[in-house]
Protein backbone atom coordinates (compact mmCIF):
# COMPACT_ATOMS: atom_id res chain seq x y z
CA UNK A 1 0.00 0.00 0.00
CA UNK A 2 0.94 3.57 -0.64
CA UNK A 3 0.47 7.12 0.32
CA UNK A 4 1.46 9.91 -1.97
CA UNK A 5 1.86 13.53 -0.62
CA UNK A 6 2.40 15.81 -3.50
CA UNK A 7 4.47 18.15 -2.74
CA UNK A 8 3.96 21.73 -3.81
CA UNK A 9 5.78 24.93 -3.19
CA UNK A 10 5.16 26.55 -0.06
CA UNK A 11 2.20 24.42 0.89
CA UNK A 12 4.35 21.08 0.96
CA UNK A 13 5.26 21.05 4.95
CA UNK A 14 1.99 20.24 5.96
CA UNK A 15 1.56 17.16 3.53
CA UNK A 16 5.10 15.83 4.97
CA UNK A 17 3.92 16.44 8.42
CA UNK A 18 0.38 14.75 7.78
CA UNK A 19 2.62 11.88 6.22
CA UNK A 20 4.48 11.51 9.36
CA UNK A 21 1.13 11.19 11.52
CA UNK A 22 -1.04 9.29 9.01
CA UNK A 23 0.95 6.58 6.92
CA UNK A 24 1.60 3.62 9.15
CA UNK A 25 4.97 2.89 9.14
CA UNK A 26 4.45 -0.58 6.67
CA UNK A 27 3.03 2.04 4.02
CA UNK A 28 5.34 3.27 0.98
CA UNK A 29 5.41 7.23 1.50
CA UNK A 30 6.06 8.63 -1.85
CA UNK A 31 6.50 11.81 -2.62
CA UNK A 32 5.44 13.36 -5.38
CA UNK A 33 6.47 17.04 -7.41
CA UNK A 34 5.33 17.89 -10.69
CA UNK A 35 6.79 20.60 -12.84
CA UNK A 36 4.43 22.63 -14.92
CA UNK A 37 5.39 22.81 -18.50
CA UNK A 38 3.81 25.72 -19.37
CA UNK A 39 6.13 27.58 -17.01
CA UNK A 40 9.45 26.98 -19.48
CA UNK A 41 7.13 27.19 -22.63
CA UNK A 42 5.89 30.63 -22.18
CA UNK A 43 9.37 31.27 -21.77
CA UNK A 44 10.54 29.49 -25.12
CA UNK A 45 7.29 31.39 -26.72
CA UNK A 46 8.49 35.11 -25.50
CA UNK A 47 11.57 33.81 -27.19
CA UNK A 48 10.38 32.58 -30.24
CA UNK A 49 8.09 35.81 -30.55
CA UNK A 50 11.83 37.49 -31.42
CA UNK A 51 12.18 37.20 -34.68
CA UNK A 52 15.27 37.47 -36.50
CA UNK A 53 17.28 36.64 -33.08
CA UNK A 54 17.24 32.50 -33.44
CA UNK A 55 20.23 31.49 -34.64
CA UNK A 56 22.12 32.57 -31.42
CA UNK A 57 20.65 29.43 -29.33
CA UNK A 58 20.05 31.60 -26.28
CA UNK A 59 16.41 30.28 -25.91
CA UNK A 60 15.55 31.31 -22.52
CA UNK A 61 13.46 28.54 -22.04
CA UNK A 62 15.69 26.27 -21.61
CA UNK A 63 17.47 27.29 -18.98
CA UNK A 64 14.06 27.12 -17.09
CA UNK A 65 13.64 23.65 -17.92
CA UNK A 66 16.78 23.33 -16.37
CA UNK A 67 16.38 25.09 -13.27
CA UNK A 68 13.09 23.71 -12.59
CA UNK A 69 14.26 20.19 -13.24
CA UNK A 70 17.32 21.14 -10.57
CA UNK A 71 14.42 23.02 -8.13
CA UNK A 72 11.87 20.19 -8.17
CA UNK A 73 15.01 17.54 -6.91
CA UNK A 74 15.91 20.03 -3.96
CA UNK A 75 12.70 19.98 -2.88
CA UNK A 76 11.63 16.92 -2.81
CA UNK A 77 15.03 16.30 -0.69
CA UNK A 78 14.11 18.70 1.65
CA UNK A 79 10.95 16.86 1.63
CA UNK A 80 12.12 13.74 2.39
CA UNK A 81 14.53 14.54 4.96
CA UNK A 82 11.60 16.35 6.99
CA UNK A 83 9.84 13.44 6.48
CA UNK A 84 12.94 11.34 8.31
CA UNK A 85 11.83 8.19 6.72
CA UNK A 86 12.31 5.89 3.93
CA UNK A 87 10.22 7.04 0.85
CA UNK A 88 10.23 7.41 -3.07
CA UNK A 89 11.07 10.55 -4.61
CA UNK A 90 8.75 11.05 -8.03
CA UNK A 91 9.29 13.89 -10.15
CA UNK A 92 6.83 14.22 -13.02
CA UNK A 93 6.35 16.80 -16.07
CA UNK A 94 3.07 17.78 -17.67
CA UNK A 95 0.05 18.91 -16.82
CA UNK A 96 -0.18 19.48 -13.04
CA UNK A 97 -3.75 18.30 -12.03
CA UNK A 98 -3.36 15.11 -14.41
CA UNK A 99 -0.57 14.11 -13.48
CA UNK A 100 -1.08 13.88 -10.07
CA UNK A 101 -4.51 11.96 -10.64
CA UNK A 102 -2.31 9.65 -12.41
CA UNK A 103 0.09 8.90 -9.71
CA UNK A 104 -2.46 8.39 -7.31
CA UNK A 105 -3.78 5.60 -8.98
CA UNK A 106 -4.09 2.34 -6.63
CA UNK A 107 -2.57 4.75 -3.50
CA UNK A 108 -3.98 4.04 -0.40
CA UNK A 109 -4.50 7.91 0.40
CA UNK A 110 -3.69 11.28 -1.74
CA UNK A 111 -2.17 13.82 0.96
CA UNK A 112 -2.63 17.51 -0.64
CA UNK A 113 -2.46 20.94 0.75
CA UNK A 114 -4.96 23.49 0.41
CA UNK A 115 -4.15 26.41 -1.66
CA UNK A 116 -5.68 29.34 -3.05
CA UNK A 117 -6.53 32.32 -0.99
CA UNK A 118 -6.13 30.67 2.23
CA UNK A 119 -7.81 33.71 3.78
CA UNK A 120 -11.49 33.06 2.12
CA UNK A 121 -12.66 30.51 3.45
CA UNK A 122 -15.15 29.55 0.20
CA UNK A 123 -16.92 28.69 -1.79
CA UNK A 124 -14.80 28.37 -4.52
CA UNK A 125 -11.45 28.81 -2.38
CA UNK A 126 -9.07 26.00 -3.87
CA UNK A 127 -6.65 26.53 -6.24
CA UNK A 128 -7.47 25.21 -10.14
CA UNK A 129 -5.43 22.29 -10.22
CA UNK A 130 -6.31 21.41 -6.33
CA UNK A 131 -9.78 21.52 -6.88
CA UNK A 132 -9.78 19.35 -10.14
CA UNK A 133 -7.42 16.60 -8.42
CA UNK A 134 -10.21 16.70 -5.38
CA UNK A 135 -12.60 16.44 -7.81
CA UNK A 136 -10.99 13.28 -9.95
CA UNK A 137 -9.19 11.59 -7.29
CA UNK A 138 -9.02 7.54 -8.02
CA UNK A 139 -8.74 7.30 -4.26
CA UNK A 140 -9.41 8.32 -0.60
CA UNK A 141 -8.25 12.25 -0.49
CA UNK A 142 -6.59 14.06 2.62
CA UNK A 143 -6.75 17.95 2.54
CA UNK A 144 -4.79 19.56 4.87
CA UNK A 145 -4.26 23.25 6.12
CA UNK A 146 -0.96 24.62 5.22
CA UNK A 147 -1.09 26.78 8.25
CA UNK A 148 -3.30 26.44 11.11
CA UNK A 149 -6.90 25.51 10.21
CA UNK A 150 -9.78 27.86 10.74
CA UNK A 151 -11.57 28.19 14.43
CA UNK A 152 -15.60 27.39 13.75
CA UNK A 153 -16.35 30.53 15.03
CA UNK A 154 -15.05 32.10 11.04
CA UNK A 155 -18.24 29.80 9.72
CA UNK A 156 -20.90 32.29 8.23
CA UNK A 157 -24.07 33.00 9.34
CA UNK A 158 -26.39 30.19 8.07
CA UNK A 159 -28.01 31.41 4.98
CA UNK A 160 -31.77 32.67 5.52
CA UNK A 161 -34.38 29.70 5.21
CA UNK B 1 4.31 42.02 -61.72
CA UNK B 2 6.23 44.27 -59.60
CA UNK B 3 3.90 44.36 -56.96
CA UNK B 4 3.40 40.26 -56.89
CA UNK B 5 7.53 39.77 -56.96
CA UNK B 6 8.38 42.05 -54.21
CA UNK B 7 5.58 40.39 -51.94
CA UNK B 8 6.56 37.15 -53.12
CA UNK B 9 9.85 38.00 -51.57
CA UNK B 10 8.50 39.47 -47.97
CA UNK B 11 6.50 36.14 -48.20
CA UNK B 12 9.63 34.31 -48.60
CA UNK B 13 11.28 36.12 -46.08
CA UNK B 14 8.93 36.33 -43.03
CA UNK B 15 8.38 32.19 -43.90
CA UNK B 16 12.11 31.51 -43.70
CA UNK B 17 12.43 33.90 -40.51
CA UNK B 18 9.88 31.80 -38.49
CA UNK B 19 10.74 27.96 -39.92
CA UNK B 20 14.39 28.52 -39.97
CA UNK B 21 15.40 25.62 -41.86
CA UNK B 22 18.61 23.83 -40.51
CA UNK B 23 18.63 26.71 -38.01
CA UNK B 24 20.55 29.43 -40.13
CA UNK B 25 20.17 33.20 -39.51
CA UNK B 26 17.45 34.83 -40.88
CA UNK B 27 19.83 36.97 -42.88
CA UNK B 28 20.64 34.00 -45.27
CA UNK B 29 17.49 34.31 -47.02
CA UNK B 30 16.18 38.13 -46.28
CA UNK B 31 19.47 39.83 -47.49
CA UNK B 32 19.63 37.62 -50.97
CA UNK B 33 16.17 38.68 -51.07
CA UNK B 34 16.89 42.39 -50.77
CA UNK B 35 19.67 42.24 -53.10
CA UNK B 36 17.65 40.10 -55.54
CA UNK B 37 14.66 43.35 -54.92
CA UNK B 38 16.92 45.59 -56.35
CA UNK B 39 18.31 43.93 -58.92
CA UNK B 40 15.15 43.24 -60.67
CA UNK B 41 14.25 47.03 -60.37
CA UNK B 42 11.24 46.41 -57.20
CA UNK B 43 13.19 48.85 -55.81
CA UNK B 44 15.11 51.28 -56.92
CA UNK B 45 18.68 51.18 -56.35
CA UNK B 46 18.66 55.00 -54.98
CA UNK B 47 15.57 54.43 -52.77
CA UNK B 48 17.45 51.06 -51.28
CA UNK B 49 20.19 53.24 -50.28
CA UNK B 50 17.86 55.86 -48.84
CA UNK B 51 16.22 53.38 -46.79
CA UNK B 52 19.67 51.78 -45.81
CA UNK B 53 21.25 55.11 -44.99
CA UNK B 54 17.96 56.03 -42.67
CA UNK B 55 18.44 53.04 -41.16
CA UNK B 56 22.30 52.58 -40.33
CA UNK B 57 22.02 54.25 -37.26
CA UNK B 58 19.00 52.46 -35.78
CA UNK B 59 20.94 49.47 -36.50
CA UNK B 60 23.54 51.06 -34.75
CA UNK B 61 22.05 52.11 -31.86
CA UNK B 62 20.42 48.62 -31.80
CA UNK B 63 23.85 47.13 -31.34
CA UNK B 64 24.93 49.13 -29.19
CA UNK B 65 21.78 48.17 -26.83
CA UNK B 66 22.71 44.35 -27.14
CA UNK B 67 26.23 45.09 -26.37
CA UNK B 68 25.52 47.02 -23.27
CA UNK B 69 22.89 44.82 -21.88
CA UNK B 70 25.27 41.71 -22.41
CA UNK B 71 28.36 43.04 -20.76
CA UNK B 72 25.79 44.26 -18.53
CA UNK B 73 24.81 40.82 -17.55
CA UNK B 74 28.55 39.41 -17.62
CA UNK B 75 29.01 42.40 -15.02
CA UNK B 76 26.13 40.42 -12.81
CA UNK B 77 23.52 43.23 -12.95
CA UNK B 78 20.41 40.77 -13.89
CA UNK B 79 22.14 38.23 -10.98
CA UNK B 80 21.76 41.34 -8.00
CA UNK B 81 18.40 42.08 -9.78
CA UNK B 82 17.35 38.69 -8.48
CA UNK B 83 18.96 39.28 -4.75
CA UNK B 84 17.38 42.30 -4.28
CA UNK B 85 13.89 40.65 -5.82
CA UNK B 86 14.47 38.08 -3.33
CA UNK B 87 15.22 40.13 -0.69
CA UNK B 88 12.16 42.92 -1.17
CA UNK B 89 10.02 39.84 -1.82
CA UNK B 90 10.56 38.98 1.99
CA UNK B 91 9.40 35.14 0.86
CA UNK B 92 5.91 36.96 0.02
CA UNK B 93 4.74 35.84 -3.39
CA UNK B 94 2.44 39.43 -3.49
CA UNK B 95 5.74 41.27 -2.80
CA UNK B 96 7.61 39.25 -5.03
CA UNK B 97 5.36 40.00 -8.40
CA UNK B 98 5.62 43.53 -7.77
CA UNK B 99 9.48 43.28 -7.20
CA UNK B 100 9.12 41.83 -10.48
CA UNK B 101 7.23 44.06 -12.51
CA UNK B 102 9.57 47.02 -11.20
CA UNK B 103 12.52 45.10 -12.43
CA UNK B 104 11.08 43.51 -15.22
CA UNK B 105 9.54 46.98 -16.22
CA UNK B 106 13.19 48.98 -15.92
CA UNK B 107 15.12 45.90 -17.99
CA UNK B 108 12.68 46.16 -20.67
CA UNK B 109 12.76 50.01 -20.88
CA UNK B 110 16.64 50.36 -20.63
CA UNK B 111 17.75 46.94 -22.14
CA UNK B 112 15.11 46.71 -24.70
CA UNK B 113 12.54 43.70 -24.54
CA UNK B 114 15.08 41.54 -25.44
CA UNK B 115 17.15 41.24 -22.25
CA UNK B 116 14.29 40.94 -20.59
CA UNK B 117 12.90 37.68 -22.37
CA UNK B 118 16.61 35.98 -23.14
CA UNK B 119 18.35 37.56 -19.90
CA UNK B 120 16.22 38.13 -17.32
CA UNK B 121 13.53 35.35 -17.57
CA UNK B 122 15.76 33.20 -16.21
CA UNK B 123 16.65 34.95 -13.13
CA UNK B 124 13.19 35.50 -12.00
CA UNK B 125 12.67 31.81 -12.45
CA UNK B 126 15.73 30.68 -10.46
CA UNK B 127 14.18 33.32 -7.57
CA UNK B 128 10.91 31.73 -7.52
CA UNK B 129 13.39 28.75 -6.79
CA UNK B 130 15.33 30.47 -4.03
CA UNK B 131 12.23 31.68 -2.24
CA UNK B 132 10.38 28.22 -2.90
CA UNK B 133 7.60 29.80 -4.25
CA UNK B 134 5.56 29.10 -7.45
CA UNK B 135 6.87 30.38 -10.80
CA UNK B 136 3.83 30.77 -12.96
CA UNK B 137 2.76 34.45 -11.71
CA UNK B 138 6.31 35.99 -12.09
CA UNK B 139 7.22 33.94 -15.11
CA UNK B 140 4.58 35.12 -17.10
CA UNK B 141 4.86 38.95 -15.64
CA UNK B 142 8.39 38.37 -17.59
CA UNK B 143 7.17 37.83 -20.81
CA UNK B 144 4.27 40.22 -20.61
CA UNK B 145 6.14 43.40 -19.75
CA UNK B 146 9.06 42.21 -22.21
CA UNK B 147 6.37 43.87 -24.75
CA UNK B 148 3.95 45.90 -22.48
CA UNK B 149 6.73 47.96 -20.85
CA UNK B 150 8.74 48.25 -24.09
CA UNK B 151 6.67 51.23 -25.03
CA UNK B 152 8.69 53.90 -22.77
CA UNK B 153 11.84 54.92 -24.90
CA UNK B 154 12.97 54.46 -28.10
CA UNK B 155 15.34 52.19 -27.44
CA UNK B 156 12.84 49.86 -25.24
CA UNK B 157 12.06 47.54 -28.62
CA UNK B 158 13.36 47.51 -31.93
CA UNK B 159 9.85 48.59 -33.17
CA UNK B 160 10.41 51.95 -31.17
CA UNK B 161 13.51 52.97 -32.62
CA UNK B 162 12.48 52.13 -35.94
CA UNK B 163 9.44 54.32 -35.77
CA UNK B 164 11.86 56.97 -33.63
CA UNK B 165 14.04 57.42 -37.11
CA UNK B 166 10.83 58.53 -39.02
CA UNK B 167 9.04 61.03 -36.67
CA UNK B 168 11.90 63.23 -35.91
CA UNK B 169 10.59 63.15 -32.22
CA UNK B 170 13.44 63.99 -30.05
CA UNK B 171 14.92 61.12 -27.74
CA UNK B 172 13.53 63.13 -24.34
CA UNK B 173 9.62 64.13 -26.13
CA UNK B 174 9.30 60.46 -27.27
CA UNK B 175 9.90 59.08 -23.40
CA UNK B 176 7.72 61.65 -21.93
CA UNK B 177 4.46 61.44 -24.31
CA UNK B 178 4.99 57.75 -24.03
CA UNK B 179 5.57 57.30 -19.87
CA UNK B 180 1.90 58.05 -18.98
CA UNK B 181 0.74 55.28 -21.17
CA UNK B 182 3.90 52.63 -19.62
CA UNK B 183 2.99 53.37 -16.48
CA UNK B 184 -1.13 53.09 -16.95
CA UNK B 185 -0.45 49.78 -19.26
CA UNK B 186 1.91 48.42 -16.64
CA UNK B 187 -0.34 49.46 -14.06
CA UNK B 188 -3.54 47.74 -15.76
CA UNK B 189 -1.57 44.45 -16.10
CA UNK B 190 0.14 44.15 -12.63
CA UNK B 191 -4.14 44.53 -11.35
CA UNK B 192 -4.91 41.57 -14.34
CA UNK B 193 -1.85 39.71 -12.85
CA UNK B 194 -2.85 40.32 -9.13
CA UNK B 195 -6.52 38.69 -9.68
CA UNK B 196 -5.74 35.87 -12.20
CA UNK B 197 -3.11 34.12 -10.21
CA UNK B 198 -4.93 34.76 -6.75
CA UNK B 199 -4.66 31.21 -6.13
CA UNK B 200 -0.91 31.17 -6.65
CA UNK B 201 -0.06 34.25 -5.15
CA UNK B 202 -2.37 34.36 -2.09
CA UNK B 203 -0.08 31.25 -0.77
CA UNK B 204 1.40 32.85 2.60
CA UNK B 205 5.25 32.50 3.39
CA UNK B 206 4.78 31.10 6.82
CA UNK B 207 3.49 27.66 4.92
CA UNK B 208 7.14 27.19 3.66
CA UNK B 209 8.50 28.08 6.95
CA UNK B 210 5.84 25.99 9.47
CA UNK B 211 7.93 23.29 9.45
CA UNK B 212 11.22 24.04 8.12
CA UNK B 213 12.56 26.78 6.68
CA UNK B 214 12.51 26.01 2.70
CA UNK B 215 13.64 29.22 1.23
CA UNK B 216 17.25 29.33 1.31
CA UNK B 217 19.33 32.76 2.60
CA UNK B 218 20.23 34.33 -1.18
CA UNK B 219 24.38 35.16 0.08
CA UNK B 220 24.84 38.66 -0.11
CA UNK B 221 26.29 39.81 -3.30
CA UNK B 222 27.59 43.21 -3.96
CA UNK B 223 25.64 45.57 -6.58
CA UNK B 224 28.12 45.56 -9.57
CA UNK B 225 28.33 49.32 -9.47
CA UNK B 226 30.44 50.10 -12.45
CA UNK B 227 27.74 48.59 -14.69
CA UNK B 228 24.94 50.48 -12.95
CA UNK B 229 27.03 53.85 -12.98
CA UNK B 230 27.70 53.74 -16.74
CA UNK B 231 23.90 52.30 -17.22
CA UNK B 232 22.88 55.95 -15.39
CA UNK B 233 25.49 57.81 -17.53
CA UNK B 234 24.39 56.32 -20.78
CA UNK B 235 20.67 57.45 -19.97
CA UNK B 236 21.99 61.03 -18.64
CA UNK B 237 23.39 60.59 -22.12
CA UNK B 238 20.38 60.17 -24.26
CA UNK B 239 18.94 63.31 -22.40
CA UNK B 240 21.96 65.12 -23.01
CA UNK B 241 22.93 63.98 -26.80
CA UNK B 242 19.02 65.12 -27.52
CA UNK B 243 19.18 68.25 -25.84
CA UNK B 244 22.17 69.03 -28.04
CA UNK B 245 20.67 67.69 -31.56
CA UNK B 246 23.31 64.74 -31.57
CA UNK B 247 21.79 60.86 -32.02
CA UNK B 248 21.50 59.43 -28.91
CA UNK B 249 23.24 56.30 -30.59
CA UNK B 250 26.22 58.30 -29.64
CA UNK B 251 25.07 57.71 -26.33
CA UNK B 252 24.37 54.00 -26.53
CA UNK B 253 27.43 53.09 -28.23
CA UNK B 254 30.04 55.15 -25.59
CA UNK B 255 28.49 53.30 -22.64
CA UNK B 256 28.57 49.90 -24.48
CA UNK B 257 32.42 51.11 -25.31
CA UNK B 258 33.31 51.45 -21.70
CA UNK B 259 31.80 48.05 -20.52
CA UNK B 260 33.57 46.49 -23.17
CA UNK B 261 37.07 48.41 -22.60
CA UNK B 262 36.89 47.14 -18.74
CA UNK B 263 35.47 43.58 -19.66
CA UNK B 264 38.51 43.13 -22.07
CA UNK B 265 40.87 44.56 -19.36
CA UNK B 266 39.45 42.28 -17.05
CA UNK B 267 39.50 39.39 -19.72
CA UNK B 268 35.99 38.69 -18.95
CA UNK B 269 35.08 38.76 -22.64
CA UNK B 270 36.71 38.58 -26.27
CA UNK B 271 36.38 40.51 -28.98
CA UNK B 272 34.42 38.01 -30.81
CA UNK B 273 32.32 37.90 -27.56
CA UNK B 274 31.52 41.20 -28.10
CA UNK B 275 30.61 41.30 -31.92
CA UNK B 276 28.66 37.95 -31.20
CA UNK B 277 26.66 40.30 -28.59
CA UNK B 278 26.31 42.76 -31.13
CA UNK B 279 24.50 39.80 -33.25
CA UNK B 280 25.42 41.32 -36.93
CA UNK B 281 23.02 38.56 -38.55
CA UNK B 282 20.39 39.98 -37.15
CA UNK B 283 21.35 43.57 -37.83
CA UNK B 284 21.71 42.65 -41.28
CA UNK B 285 18.14 41.20 -41.37
CA UNK B 286 16.45 44.04 -39.84
CA UNK B 287 18.48 45.95 -42.86
CA UNK B 288 17.16 43.68 -45.61
CA UNK B 289 13.63 43.65 -43.80
CA UNK B 290 13.36 46.66 -44.29
CA UNK B 291 14.57 47.28 -48.05
CA UNK B 292 11.98 44.28 -48.66
CA UNK B 293 8.85 45.76 -47.21
CA UNK B 294 10.16 49.32 -48.68
CA UNK B 295 10.02 47.73 -52.17
CA UNK B 296 6.42 46.09 -50.92
CA UNK B 297 5.07 49.70 -50.01
CA UNK B 298 5.95 51.19 -52.92
CA UNK B 299 4.71 48.74 -55.24
CA UNK B 300 0.68 49.12 -54.30
CA UNK B 301 0.77 48.36 -50.78
CA UNK B 302 1.02 52.00 -49.55
CA UNK B 303 -2.15 53.04 -52.30
CA UNK B 304 -4.02 49.79 -51.04
CA UNK B 305 -3.70 50.67 -47.36
CA UNK B 306 -3.85 54.40 -47.30
CA UNK B 307 -7.58 54.49 -48.13
CA UNK B 308 -7.82 52.17 -44.56
CA UNK B 309 -5.64 53.83 -42.31
CA UNK B 310 -7.46 56.59 -40.08
CA UNK B 311 -5.03 59.80 -40.61
CA UNK B 312 -6.79 61.93 -37.68
CA UNK B 313 -5.38 62.68 -34.30
CA UNK B 314 -8.42 62.41 -32.55
CA UNK B 315 -8.99 59.47 -29.77
CA UNK B 316 -11.26 57.63 -31.77
CA UNK B 317 -8.42 57.42 -34.97
CA UNK B 318 -5.45 56.87 -32.45
CA UNK B 319 -7.41 53.99 -30.88
CA UNK B 320 -8.77 52.92 -34.24
CA UNK B 321 -4.82 52.68 -35.45
CA UNK B 322 -3.81 50.77 -32.41
CA UNK B 323 -6.04 48.39 -32.77
CA UNK B 324 -5.03 48.10 -36.59
CA UNK B 325 -1.18 47.90 -35.68
CA UNK B 326 -2.05 45.09 -32.91
CA UNK B 327 -3.82 42.89 -35.03
CA UNK B 328 -1.29 43.19 -37.97
CA UNK B 329 1.46 42.66 -35.47
CA UNK B 330 -0.34 39.55 -34.22
CA UNK B 331 -1.02 37.90 -37.55
CA UNK B 332 2.44 38.34 -38.82
CA UNK B 333 5.10 39.82 -36.30
CA UNK B 334 5.15 43.49 -34.78
CA UNK B 335 8.53 43.77 -36.72
CA UNK B 336 7.00 43.25 -40.21
CA UNK B 337 4.39 45.13 -38.95
CA UNK B 338 6.05 48.52 -38.08
CA UNK B 339 8.14 48.53 -41.06
CA UNK B 340 4.57 48.78 -42.97
CA UNK B 341 2.70 51.23 -40.93
CA UNK B 342 5.57 53.78 -40.06
CA UNK B 343 5.90 55.21 -43.42
CA UNK B 344 2.06 55.02 -44.30
CA UNK B 345 1.30 56.64 -40.48
CA UNK B 346 4.40 59.08 -40.64
CA UNK B 347 2.87 61.82 -43.10
CA UNK B 348 -0.18 61.79 -40.36
CA UNK B 349 2.31 62.94 -37.92
CA UNK B 350 4.06 62.08 -34.41
CA UNK B 351 0.94 61.05 -32.43
CA UNK B 352 -0.54 58.53 -34.99
CA UNK B 353 3.26 56.69 -35.10
CA UNK B 354 3.07 56.71 -31.37
CA UNK B 355 -0.55 54.63 -31.23
CA UNK B 356 0.78 52.20 -34.19
CA UNK B 357 4.26 51.54 -31.39
CA UNK B 358 1.46 51.26 -28.40
CA UNK B 359 -0.60 48.33 -31.23
CA UNK B 360 2.44 47.02 -31.82
CA UNK B 361 4.51 46.51 -28.57
CA UNK B 362 1.38 45.63 -26.46
CA UNK B 363 -0.40 43.52 -29.12
CA UNK B 364 2.02 40.55 -29.53
CA UNK B 365 0.70 39.76 -25.73
CA UNK B 366 -2.47 38.47 -27.37
CA UNK B 367 -0.65 35.32 -28.72
CA UNK B 368 1.27 32.92 -28.01
CA UNK B 369 4.97 33.25 -29.10
CA UNK B 370 4.84 36.44 -30.28
CA UNK B 371 2.21 36.04 -33.84
CA UNK B 372 -0.15 33.60 -35.20
CA UNK B 373 2.33 32.73 -37.89
CA UNK B 374 4.99 31.63 -35.47
CA UNK B 375 2.26 29.62 -33.19
CA UNK B 376 1.06 28.01 -36.20
CA UNK B 377 3.89 27.00 -37.37
CA UNK B 378 5.30 25.71 -33.44
CA UNK B 379 2.20 23.45 -33.74
CA UNK B 380 2.96 21.84 -37.03
CA UNK B 381 6.15 21.28 -34.95
CA UNK B 382 4.51 20.04 -32.07
CA UNK B 383 7.11 21.93 -30.70
CA UNK B 384 4.39 22.75 -28.34
CA UNK B 385 1.86 20.54 -26.94
CA UNK B 386 0.30 22.01 -23.90
CA UNK B 387 -3.33 22.81 -24.51
CA UNK B 388 -3.38 24.55 -21.22
CA UNK B 389 -0.83 26.54 -21.12
CA UNK B 390 -1.93 28.38 -24.94
CA UNK B 391 -5.34 28.93 -23.13
CA UNK B 392 -4.32 30.52 -19.95
CA UNK B 393 -2.18 32.27 -22.05
CA UNK B 394 -4.61 33.41 -24.68
CA UNK B 395 -6.99 34.28 -21.49
CA UNK B 396 -4.30 36.33 -19.82
CA UNK B 397 -3.99 38.10 -23.20
CA UNK B 398 -7.73 39.09 -23.45
CA UNK B 399 -7.66 40.28 -20.34
CA UNK B 400 -5.17 42.23 -20.61
CA UNK B 401 -3.70 43.70 -24.44
CA UNK B 402 -7.80 45.25 -25.43
CA UNK B 403 -8.12 47.23 -21.73
CA UNK B 404 -4.12 47.67 -21.55
CA UNK B 405 -4.27 49.40 -25.25
CA UNK B 406 -7.09 51.04 -24.56
CA UNK B 407 -5.85 52.58 -21.41
CA UNK B 408 -2.39 53.55 -23.15
CA UNK B 409 -4.06 55.18 -25.88
CA UNK B 410 -6.04 57.73 -24.20
CA UNK B 411 -3.00 57.88 -21.30
CA UNK B 412 -1.02 59.05 -24.98
CA UNK B 413 -4.04 61.28 -25.88
CA UNK B 414 -3.48 63.10 -22.63
CA UNK B 415 -0.25 63.19 -22.81
CA UNK B 416 -0.51 64.53 -26.38
CA UNK B 417 -2.83 67.76 -25.22
CA UNK B 418 -1.02 68.18 -21.47
CA UNK B 419 2.64 68.35 -23.31
CA UNK B 420 1.36 69.61 -26.68
CA UNK B 421 2.68 67.15 -29.13
CA UNK B 422 0.04 68.02 -32.02
CA UNK B 423 2.02 71.10 -32.75
CA UNK B 424 5.51 70.49 -34.40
Amino acid sequence: MTVVAWIVEATWPACVAAARRYASTDTDVVLLHVTDPNVADVAHGAYAGLLGRHHTHRDPGRQVENLASAAARKLLDEAATQLGRRCTEVERTGPVEREVVGAAEGAELLILARDGDLGHLGPRSLGHATRFIVDHAPCPVLLVWPTAPPAVTTLPPPPDP
Amino acid sequence: MAETCSAVLLIAVLAWAVIRPFGWPEAVIAVPAAAFAVVIGTISVGDAGNELARLAPVVGFLAAVLVLAQLCAAEGLFDWCGVWMARVARGRPGRLLLAVFAVASVVTAVFSLDATVVLLTPVVFATTARLAVRARPHVYACTHLSNTASLLLPVSNLTNLLAFSAVGLSFVRFAGLMAMPWIVAIALEYVVFRRYFAADLGVPPACGRAVGSTASKAEPVAPPWFAIATVAATLAGFVITSAAGVNPAWAAGAGALVLSLRALLRRRTTLSGIVSAADLPFLAFVLALAVVVRAVIDNGLDAALRGWLPHNTSLAGLLTIAALAAVLANVINNLPAVLVLVPLSAPAGAPVVLAVLIGVNIGPNLTYAGSLATLLWRRILRQHNHDAGLTDFTILGLLTVPAALVAAVVALWISLHVLGGYGP
